[in-house]
């Protein structure tokens, strides 16, 4: 008997409810591609008014910015570094969870990954995109940001600084961008033929035949399809960690108090995960909701990106607290003085305990199973865990660079109208691209949930007989 | 006048994938050599079924991450350290260890743009036109369909013989397609 729970308890785990219901191969295209084969609905097209006048915002501020100069920001002397480079640490660590989700549990085996791949992936492009606009508007001169890369031009009679962590991170983040749009676009090509081939104009069949390569599912296709794909998560996954390591670099290689410190990479790490899986359970918990995909993005997803959040949230906490005990062990006045007074009790003491609010209290709630299985409750803390990281990245930058070594150069960084509506643009744009995604392509990879189907209903199948032989029954699963 | 179209191969069509993979192997031990399989989603050995030799894109991809490799060390090398020396802190002017973050990052980018680019090109694509596309019911492939093409071209190939076979794996579907 023991051994029989046994094995029912193995079956329970490898086959956890990845999609309820028991739906066949059909209900799972069907569910996907009605989503972008009914009439667009009027809301949609609030939805996208909306965002778009968001994003029109944007274009605004950076069209001033450009005609006007980097002054229309709050950045002053000391801090140098103000919301801009704060947004962009936040945009690129949100991306940071799609390519986990999409590499790292790929490789890991976890099949709760595949209903929500698409879409976190989805989320990482749109967030790297977002996080690009930063730098290259912060260079002064726009239209010279081509300067960041080694490209022998009439004006620069010089080669860029590959000793310097920025060079560094201009190709972390462009690589990052260019490889989670390669990998991306890889997983989306079946997907795109199935839409090609529902499609009932003809104009829809032509874009996703184009779109699609002229994919045909042959044994041949799949066979180099899923090495592509093997190699591309193999890729991705040094990738991710390597690209919020490289950012962290721009502070820790300095020689800053509160930026010169080794803990920064797996720090800036394990945030930036923190902060992409609570974006995704906020962008999630809207869609499932909106497009009735409730039977492929169970509660068993949530529950355990929640899972997720609790984990890496705990690290980051920890994090903090190891940043202060080495400040206070190391005997290095400055070190000391930026953890104990400028953070903590300094003109900055606001911002620091809404981060430690938000990362370190907030999460914790999801050691209880009722909790982080409650809709309304988890859309709620995933929206405090992104105000919380968004406080630590300006928190690092703005603490540390206020109080210089000199009093007399000591400063204050208030933002202005532009760096706010700048900020508040490019989240138009992150929703105005999610707005179109939703309703143009596959939100949820379709291949790859029923290849899941089909593995999951043999190992089913295998397990059935196992506990039935230890019942010597007919096996259960027998009349599948 | 046009000439009469050639016939590519017969099209069975399955349900269910486990129907695919015994006349699969049905096929194979009746001596058929020429078939394609397609499917909705990869199935788990069907390459292995089918006799196809497994996937050359690792190899190619390993010859782009030693270009990328190389180019990085390079680039950095003859920027810094040949072409337009400048002192910079007192540091050397090459030296390897600040050189890795962009060693590793150009190694990873070569490496994806020759794993998707070569996927593409392994697969012959893009490519809009193909004989699987003149059976009725292509639309099912990318759906919940399994189907196995015995080619025109195999040896053993015989429209009334191969038909008979394929109806015996249970195909519910039997379809000569052209070329």
């Amino acid at each position: 008997m023991a051994e029989l729970s046994h094995t029912q308890e193995l079956k329970e785990r490898l086959t956890p409810s990845l999609t309820t219901g028991h739906p066949s191969f059909h209900d799972v295209t069907e569910a996907v591609s009605i989503i972008s084969e009914v009439k667009t609905h009027r809301n949609w097209y609030i939805a996208l008014a909306i965002t778009t006048s968001i994003t029109g915002i944007l274009g605004l501020m950076l069209a001033y910015l450009v005609a006007t100069g980097v002054g229309v920001w709050g950045n002053n002397s000391p801090v140098g570094w103000g919301w801009d480079i704060t947004n962009f640490v936040f945009w690129i660590g949100i991306g940071h969870a799609g390519t986990l989700i999409s590499a790292i549990l790929f490789l890991f085996r976890q099949k709760w990954r595949t209903s929500i791949n698409r879409f976190a992936e989805a989320m990482t492009l749109f967030a790297v995109a977002c996080a690009g606009i930063y730098p290259a508007v912060h260079v002064g001169r726009p239209w010279r940001a081509y300067w960041l890369f080694p490209m022998p031009n009439e004006f620069l009679n010089m080669w860029q600084n590959f000793r310097s962590p920025l060079l560094w991170d201009v190709f972390a983040v462009s690589t990052y961008a260019t490889v989670s749009a390669l990998f991306w676009y890889v997983g989306l090509i079946p997907d795109l033929a199935t839409f090609r081939d529902r499609a009932t104009t003809k104009g829809r069949q032509m874009a996703y035949a184009i779109a699609s390569l002229g994919w045909r599912g042959s044994a041949t296709h799949w066979k180099n399809y899923e090495k592509a794909y093997m190699i591309l998560a193999g890729l991705s996954t040094p990738l991710v960690l390597s690209v919020h390591t490289i950012v962290s670099f721009d502070f820790a290689v300095s020689i800053l108090p509160g930026w010169h410190t080794t803990i920064f990479p797996p720090y800036f790490v394990a945030g930036a995960i923190f902060s992409g899986f609570a974006m995704v359970v906020t962008l999630m918990v809207i869609a499932r909701w909106i497009y009735k995909v409730e039977h492929l993005v169970t509660m068993t997803h949530l529950e355990n990106m929640n899972k997720v959040i609790l984990a890496t949230g705990t690290i980051v906490g920890y994090a903090y607290a190891t940043e202060f005990f080495t400040a206070w062990y190391s005997g290095n006045p400055y070190e000391s003085y930026v953890f104990f007074i400028s953070r903590a009790t300094g003109p900055y003491a606001w911002a620091y305990w809404s981060m430690i609010t938000c990362n370190v209290i907030s999460p914790q709630f999801f050691w209880f199973k009722k909790l982080r299985t409650n809709l309304p409750f988890m859309f709620v803390i995933s929206i405090i865990v992104n105000i919380g990281m968004w406080f630590e990245r300006f928190v690092i930058i703005a603490t540390s660079l206020h109080r210089d070594y000199l009093p007399s150069s000591w400063g204050y960084f208030r933002p202005t109208f532009v760096d706010i509506l700048t900020f508040f643009g490019t989240f138009g744009l992150f929703l105005t691209l999610f707005v179109f995604f939703t309703r143009f392509l596959p939100i949820i990879a379709i291949s790859e949930v029923k290849g899941m189907m089909a593995q999951n209903h043999h190992e089913a199948h295998y397990l059935d007989e196992a506990v039935a032989a230890s019942e010597g029954k007919e096996p259960v699963g027998a009349a599948h | 006048m046009a000439e009469k179209p050639s016939i590519h191969g017969l099209v069975a069509d399955f349900d269910s994938p486990d129907k695919l993979m015994d006349a699969i192997k049905a096929a194979r031990k009746a001596g058929y050599t020429k078939m394609e399989a397609y499917t909705p989603f990869p199935i788990h050995g069907i390459d292995d079924a089918m006799g196809a030799p497994p996937s050359i894109l690792g190899y190619l991809v390993l010859c782009g991450s030693a270009v990328g490799l190389t180019i990085a060390v390079l680039l950095q090398w003859w920027t810094g350290a040949v072409d337009y020396p400048l002192v910079i802190a007192g540091k050397p002017f090459f030296a390897l260890e600040p050189s890795v973050p962009i060693m590793f990052e150009l190694t990873v980018l070569l490496s994806a743009f020759v794993a998707v680019f070569g996927m593409i090109g392994l697969n012959g694509l893009p490519k809009l036109y193909h004989a699987i596309f003149n059976y009725s019911g292509h639309r099912g492939i990318t759906d919940d369909r399994f189907v196995l093409v015995i080619e025109a071209s195999d040896r053993e190939f015989d429209a009334t013989a191969t038909r008979d076979f394929l109806a015996a794996q249970g195909a519910d579907k039997l379809e000569l397609i052209e070329a």
